[in-house]
């Protein structure tokens, strides 16, 4: 079958979106995008229709974007991770029993699966992993969306495993603060009479 | 006892390597008795699912 270059320019914002969070530079974005349109234009016998196009094309742009990560790893400064965040974000949110302090003990979010359907809630959602500090952010992406295991991260990046585990800690520690104050305070939560 | 501090690190660990037994009924036994965790815990959870709704396509992965 042929592809049709509009059904792909279609799926075009989804992609740099996506190419974004992880690379965060606008340049290295439209580099992966046009060498992932090339493959997919390059390579359209080898898509079958029983996944969807959407499905296929993110699974270029997934190596694309890994091959980008790995080629820009010269660039990755691993001595900036410990300067990304010190630990003092704990100290914020415990006392020095370890228990939540008043104002920083976790709320219930009401009903936040309908936040799903919402176009606004993704751009909020953006807008959080965008606001972490970019190699946390990367990690977190990596694991997250790019679904590497933890220790491949670790050998990827020269990190130990504790190390990357409290990173991946810190980042949603800081997204389910931010996802808090710029989405689900605003709701009029009440409490669930559970 | 587990504290909430060290339960925060555990639920975030959780998603990302298999607890041991111990640490796995610890974490539970936290998280039934308080509120802020669980909460905290139910969070987290949320944004690992909105993780996978990202880019929808978790329907047509399976
Ligand atoms: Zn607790």
């Amino acid at each position: 079958m042929t592809i049709d270059t509009s059904v792909l320019n279609a799926l075009r914002p989804d992609m740099t979106r996506f190419a974004y969070l992880l690379l965060r530079d606008q340049h290295a974005v439209e580099d992966v995008i046009q060498e992932t349109m090339l493959t997919a234009i390059e390579k359209q016998d080898g898509f079958k229709n029983k996944s969807s196009l959407k499905t296929w094309l993110f699974s270029i742009l997934r190596n694309k974007t890994i091959d980008a990560l790995r080629r820009g790893k010269r660039e990755v400064n691993i001595s900036t991770l410990s300067n990304d965040e010190d630990d003092s974000f704990e100290e914020v949110l415990f006392n020095h029993h370890g228990a939540w302090n008043l104002e920083t003990k976790p709320n219930a979010w009401s009903n936040p699966d309908a936040s799903f359907e919402q176009k606004q809630f993704w751009s909020v959602f953006d807008a959080c992993l965008n606001h972490l500090p970019a190699q946390t952010s990367r990690i977190f992406m990596m694991r997250e969306f790019l679904e590497f295991e933890v220790e491949d991260i670790c050998k990827e990046l020269s990190l130990t495993t504790s190390n990357c585990w409290v990173i991946l800690h810190r980042a949603r520690t800081k997204l389910r603060l931010c996802l808090d104050t710029k989405w689900f305070s605003g709701q009029g939560f009440q409490a669930s009479r559970s | 006892m587990m504290n909430c501090k060290e339960a925060s690190q555990l639920m975030s660990q959780e998603l990302d390597r298999k607890l041991s037994w111990r640490e796995a009924i610890t974490l539970k036994l936290h998280v039934s008795l308080c509120d802020g965790c669980a909460n905290a815990r139910k969070q987290v959870n949320f944004i690992h699912q909105a993780c996978k709704h990202a880019f929808e396509l978790n329907e047509e992965k399976k």
